[in-house]
């Protein structure tokens, strides 16, 4: 019984509810018995352990009872879907789907709408493109059967009956008289006639040729062709640079053609100084044909073209004309007049207006027997 | 900011197991835990109960002198309630492919250790409860707990009077304290 004395002593103790006198006595009992203190320190800590412990089971007796109070009133969810997020959805779902129906109607509307224009409009703009490109192209048979005809028509006259063509190539004017520059290979037969790019022909007289410069000078000997005030191009002296931008003028065909390229060495086949190397596509028919500048100042004549590569030609270097103009103004008093214009008057101008009006002094040389 | 000294007078409730307050801590928390453990391989009654130990946890922390807390309320539940899911799959061997967090979250580790340390000292508690057999049991629950007075406690029990409740009631913690110190010092 002392014990369970002792036990409510300390237990009054702890709480506070001993009165001065017996808390006095009480402490000093502690003091004084090692025991009692012990007693009192392990059952302050019981206590607190008790205490917790009480806590703990009314916190989760208190949480039990809310949980299910809350669950009740749908406050919390109660099943296994979380209906706080749920019902988020389902309030945003309420509050917009007229939004969201509209919306939706809009877009569907506007889908259709474009779907049907692009219907409408695709294949009808793709047939037009086609029926033109079929009118286009009968236009063309037309043009060249047109061509054809007049071609025939005017073609008999010019070359004497009994003639044989041997040879075909470019020529191209050096002054409005009609002095012609061409390659001396073209020339192959005993006479020559000249044709611009409108099939019209010209009796030409050769008047000189020079096999080791690979040169001809013609001149356009009839009364149809018109003497020219001026020529839109010159001759260039002095030599091209590598790399400069080059085109030319000729008839691989019987219509003329024109070509790009550039410089691509300074001398022609082996070193020769008197020719320079050109790259751009050149086929037979383009020998005598003249090489521009962009400037549209005559660089070279089109001499040859390397059988191996692609691409390599050789032009004669223009100055080569002056040299040979002045060889023949010792021999014939008639070249004394021949005069040279010295400006282009392609500078600045486009390509396709350049090859415009140069194309009308560029000539087709038949050569015959 | 309204919502900070919202949240602290939420947590003052909690501290002095004001049923409003938990109440309010519970409805606008539970519905996230809720659907976190649902994510992520579990039922509701697992969220529930993960639920109910971070809201222990929350009462001990608030409960404790060096109370601050240093988030958002709801982020704290969430953290404490992710850490003790995961943990939780781990002891049941269970799997998830990570759990991704959709709320942010803090660290609870130091939390945790003073929740598991008092998680212990109450199993102790408790066994030793049970373990002392009726009406012992009753008796200093009744007083202990249900902090009913000794005369009251001597009615319910059928004592002719309030001393010799009391007289049993000693009889019955010596015992008890016998019993949880046992453990106590096992654990020490």
């Amino acid at each position: 019984m002392e014990d369970i004395l002792l036990l409510n002593s300390i237990e009054r103790y702890l709480d506070g509810k001993m009165l001065p006198d017996e808390k006095a006595f009480f402490e000093e009992l502690r003091l004084s018995r090692h025991g009692i203190d012990q007693m009192v320190v392990e059952h302050k800590l019981f206590l607190h352990q008790m205490d917790a412990y009480s806590d703990r089971t009314n916190l989760k007796s208190s949480l039990e009872y809310i949980h299910s109070k809350l669950s009740d009133t749908a406050e919390i969810s109660s099943t296994e879907k979380p209906a706080g997020f749920t019902a988020k959805i389902v309030q945003l779902w309420s509050r917009y789907k007229r939004v969201a129906a509209i919306a939706a109607s809009i877009a569907g509307v506007t889908a259709l709408f474009i779907t049907a224009l692009a219907m409408y409009f695709s294949p009808a703009a793709d047939k037009s493109e086609l029926e033109q490109l079929s009118r286009d192209i009968k236009q063309i048979k037309q043009n060249v059967q047109v061509t054809n005809r007049t071609l025939k028509q005017v073609a008999e006259p010019k070359i004497p009956k009994a003639a044989m063509l041997t040879n075909g190539g470019t020529a191209f004017l050096i002054n409005g008289d009609g002095l012609l520059v061409t390659s001396a290979h073209v020339l192959t037969g005993s006479g020559a006639i000249v044709l611009d790019n409108n099939g019209s022909e010209y009796n030409a007289d050769i008047l000189s040729v020079n096999k080791t410069l690979d040169l001809a000078i013609l001149k356009i000997d009839d009364k149809d062709f018109k003497p020219l005030k001026s020529l839109p191009y010159s001759i260039r002296k002095t030599q091209a640079d590598l790399g400069e931008e080059l085109f030319t003028l000729g008839y691989p065909r019987d219509e003329i053609v024109y070509n790009m390229g550039y410089l691509s060495a300074k001398t022609g086949y082996k070193g020769d100084t008197s020719s320079c190397q050109i790259s751009l596509t050149a086929n037979p028919g383009n020998s005598g044909a003249p090489v521009f500048n962009k400037n549209g100042e005559i660089i070279g004549i089109i001499t040859t073209k390397q059988m191996q590569a692609e691409d390599v030609v050789f032009a004669l270097k223009a100055n080569n004309i002056f040299k040979m103009i002045d060889s023949l103004k010792t021999i014939d008093s008639s070249f004394e007049s021949v005069k040279f214009s010295s400006n282009s008057l392609l500078k600045k101008l486009d390509r396709v207006s350049q090859v415009k009006k140069a194309e009308d002094c560029v000539f087709l040389v038949k050569a015959y027997n | 900011m309204k919502s900070d000294t919202n949240e602290q007078l939420l947590l003052k409730g909690l501290a002095h197991s004001d049923s409003k307050a938990i109440e309010s801590i519970y409805k606008d928390n539970f519905n996230m835990v809720l659907s976190l453990i649902i994510n992520n391989n579990g039922s509701y009654d697992e969220a529930k109960d993960i639920f109910q130990e971070a809201m222990i946890a929350l009462y001990e922390k608030a409960t404790s002198e060096s109370f601050i807390l240093t988030c958002q309320l709801k982020t704290y539940i969430y953290s404490v309630c992710r850490r003790l899911w995961l943990k939780r799959l781990q002891q049941l061997g269970k799997t998830t492919s990570g759990i991704e967090n959709f709320e942010e979250t803090v660290s609870v580790d130091e939390d945790l250790e003073t929740h598991e340390r008092k998680n212990a000292e109450f199993s102790m508690m408790d066994r030793a409860l049970n373990s002392l057999g009726e009406p012992c049991k009753s008796l200093l629950k009744a007083y202990y707990i249900n902090k009913k007075g000794m005369s009251e406690i001597a009615l319910q029990f059928g004592y002719t009077n309030a001393d010799n409740a009391k007289n049993q009631k000693y009889k019955c913690l010596m015992r008890l304290k016998k019993l949880f110190f046992s453990q106590y010092n096992i654990g020490e």
